[in-house]
C-alpha cells in the first residue's frame, strides 16, 4: 500500500514539477547555480573514484588474463568495456545518488520543516516547480559530462598503474582500449546515465518535499532518497541493458 | 474582509475545527487565541489553503476559496502577505533579496524599482541599513522577524497573517513587532490575521479577537469586552496569571 501511495504521490509531485515556471527569469537564475551545485561540485569525487577504480580493473584484469593464450592487448579492452559499459554510469551514479541525493533531500526537507516551502506557496508560487525543476534538469544536463569524464579519467588511472607499476606496456595497454571499440557503448552508458540522473535528483526532491517533523525526519529522508534511488538505479540498469544490448 | 462559515476539518476522523464561524474585518488586527492544541494554527493554514478543509466556506471579500482552482488560489496567494512563526526566511538569500523575492516572481518593475521598493519596505520596519547584505543566520530573531515582514508586505497584500510573530522574542522586541503589525495593518488597509497565546499582544493589538477552545469558537469580542466576558475556559486562559488577574481588577 506504501508504495503504491508514494507512487501516486511521486507522480503528482512530478506533475506540479513540469510546468511551466511562474518566472523564467528565476528559473534560469536558478538553474547555473544547480549546475555548479550538483554537477560541478561532484567532479572532484568522479575525478578520484574514476582514477582509482580504473586503477585497480587494470591490475585485477591482468592477474586473471596470465594466461600466454590471451594477447596481451585484452587488459586494455577489459578495463575499457568494464568502465564503458557499467562503472562510469551505473556504479558512478549510485556513488553520486548518496552525494547528490542526500544534498538535495536535506536541502529541500530542511526548507519543508522550516516552513519555507509553505512560505512560497503562500506567495502563490508553484514551489515543487520553482525548487525541483531547476535542480532535476541540471543533474541530467550534467551527468552525460561525468559520465564520458569519469570514463576518460578512469582510462587514464589504468594506464598509470599499467605503464608505472610496470603491469603492462604503454603500446599494450593503448592498443587494448581502442581494439575493437564499439561507439555504441558510450551511447548506451549515455542513455543510462541520464535516466539515472533523473532518478537520483527527483526521487530525492521527492522525500525532501514531503518530508515533516523535525531534524531527525530530514535524515530519515536523506537516507529513504538514497536507498530508494539506488535501488531504482539497479532496477532501471538491468532494464535498459535488456532494452539496449540483449 | 474575510468571513469563514461553518468550518469543519479532521485529521484521521478527529475533528480539530468543529463549526468555526467568524467575521476578520479589513483594516483591523484580528487575533485567533486559544491555548496550545487548540487548533488556532489549523483555522489560521485552513484560512490560508495550506490545509483542504472538509467542509464550509472561507470568503476573500465574497471569492470562496475551496470552490477555487489551484490556478485561482494561486492568484488570490498573491494577495496574501504571511508572518511565520520562524520567519520562514530563505536561507540562501540575503536580506534585502528575500524581500525581493516576491517582487521578481511576480512585479512587472525594473530591477532598480524592485529595489527602491524592497528599501522602503526595510526602512519601514527600521530595520538598519547595514544588515542590508547580510544572510538570515547572520541577523537577530527580532530582526529576522522584521524582515519576515518586510517581505509579507512587498507586494502591498490586502491579507496579513501572522503565525505566533513574538514566538521567541523577548518582551521588548515583542511589544516592537506588535507594533509594527498594528501600524502596518492601519495603514496599509490590510486585513490581519494574528494567531497568538501571547496575553500582551491580545491586549495591545486585539481590535477583533476570537477565542478557540477544543475546537470550537468559544467566544469573540474584542480587547475592552475581555475583561467583562463571562466565559470561564476563556477567562481560565487570558487571565491565568496573577499579574493578569490584578489588570482585570483594576478594570472592571
Amino acid at each position: 500500500m506504501s508504495i503504491i501511495k508514494d507512487t501516486g504521490q511521486y507522480a503528482l509531485l512530478m506533475y506540479r514539477v513540469f510546468a511551466v515556471p511562474d518566472r523564467g527569469r528565476m528559473f534560469w537564475r536558478q538553474f547555473p547555480k544547480e549546475l555548479e551545485k550538483l554537477g560541478l561540485a561532484s567532479l572532484p569525487i568522479v575525478i578520484i573514484i574514476s582514477v582509482f577504480i580504473g586503477a585497480i580493473m587494470t591490475i585485477q584484469t591482468k592477474l586473471n588474463t596470465e594466461n600466454p593464450l590471451l594477447p596481451t592487448y585484452s587488459t586494455g579492452l577489459v578495463t575499457r568495456d568494464t568502465l564503458l559499459l557499467e562503472f562510469s554510469s551505473t556504479i558512478m551514479c549510485l556513488i553520486l545518488a548518496g552525494k547528490v541525493g542526500s544534498n538535495i533531500a536535506s536541502e529541500i526537507g530542511t526548507m519543508r520543516i522550516t516552513e519555507q516551502i509553505d512560505a512560497i506557496e503562500i506567495m502563490g508560487v508553484n514551489s515543487a516547480n520553482y525548487l525541483i525543476l531547476p535542480k532535476i534538469t541540471a543533474f541530467v544536463v550534467m551527468m552525460p559530462f561525468l559520465v564520458i569524464f569519469s570514463m576518460a579519467i578512469g582510462l587514464f588511472g589504468g594506464y598509470l598503474v599499467g605503464v608505472f607499476g610496470d603491469i603492462i606496456t604503454t603500446a599494450d595497454y593503448l592498443l587494448g582500449i581502442q581494439y575493437a571499440f564499439i561507439p555504441y557503448y558510450v551511447f548506451y552508458s549515455v542513455v543510462k546515465s541520464l535516466v539515472f540522473a533523473f532518478l537520483i535528483s527527483s526521487v530525492a526532491s521527492y522525500y525532501g518535499y514531503y518530508a515533516y517533523g523535525g531534524a531527525l525526519n530530514v535524515g530519515k529522508a536523506s537516507t529513504n532518497a538514497v536507498v530508494n534511488s539506488s535501488i531504482l538505479i539497479l532496477f532501471f540498469n538491468l532494464l535498459i541493458t535488456n532494452l539496449m544490448l540483449n | 474582509m474575510i468571513k469563514v462559515t461553518n468550518l469543519f476539518k479532521s485529521f484521521d476522523g478527529e475533528e480539530v475545527l468543529k463549526d468555526i464561524s467568524a467575521v476578520f474585518e479589513t483594516g483591523k488586527c484580528n487575533m485567533i487565541i486559544g491555548q496550545s492544541g487548540s487548533g488556532k494554527t489549523v483555522l489560521m493554514k485552513s484560512i490560508i489553503g495550506l490545509h483542504r478543509i472538509d467542509s464550509g466556506r472561507i470568503e476573500y471579500d465574497g471569492r470562496n476559496m475551496p470552490d477555487m482552482r489551484m490556478r485561482d488560489i494561486r492568484l488570490l496567494r498573491r494577495e496574501v502577505g504571511m508572518l511565520f512563526q520562524g520567519s520562514a526566511l530563505f536561507d540562501s538569500l540575503t536580506v534585502m533579496e528575500n524581500v525581493m523575492y516576491p517582487l521578481e516572481m511576480f512585479s512587472s518593475s525594473t530591477k532598480k524599482e524592485m529595489e527602491l521598493r524592497a528599501k522602503f519596505c526595510l526602512d519601514r520596519v527600521n530595520l538598519p541599513e547595514h544588515s542590508y547584505h547580510l544572510f538570515p543566520s547572520e541577523i537577530s530573531g527580532g530582526m529576522q522577524k522584521r524582515v519576515a515582514i518586510a517581505r509579507a508586505i512587498s507586494l502591498n497584500p490586502k491579507y496579513l497573517f501572522c503565525d505566533e510573530p513574538n514566538s521567541g522574542l523577548d518582551p521588548k522586541t515583542s511589544i516592537i513587532i506588535d507594533k509594527l503589525i498594528f501600524e502596518i495593518t492601519h495603514e496599509f488597509n490590510i486585513t490581519t490575521i494574528v494567531n497568538s497565546h501571547d496575553m500582551n499582544s491580545v491586549i495591545e493589538i486585539g481590535e477583533n479577537i476570537i477565542f478557540i477552545n477544543n475546537g470550537l469558537m468559544a467566544w469573540s469580542g474584542t480587547n475592552k469586552d475581555i475583561y467583562g466576558a463571562k466565559n470561564e475556559d476563556l477567562n481560565d486562559f487570558v487571565f491565568a496569571s496573577e499579574l493578569y488577574k490584578q489588570v482585570k481588577m483594576i478594570n472592571q
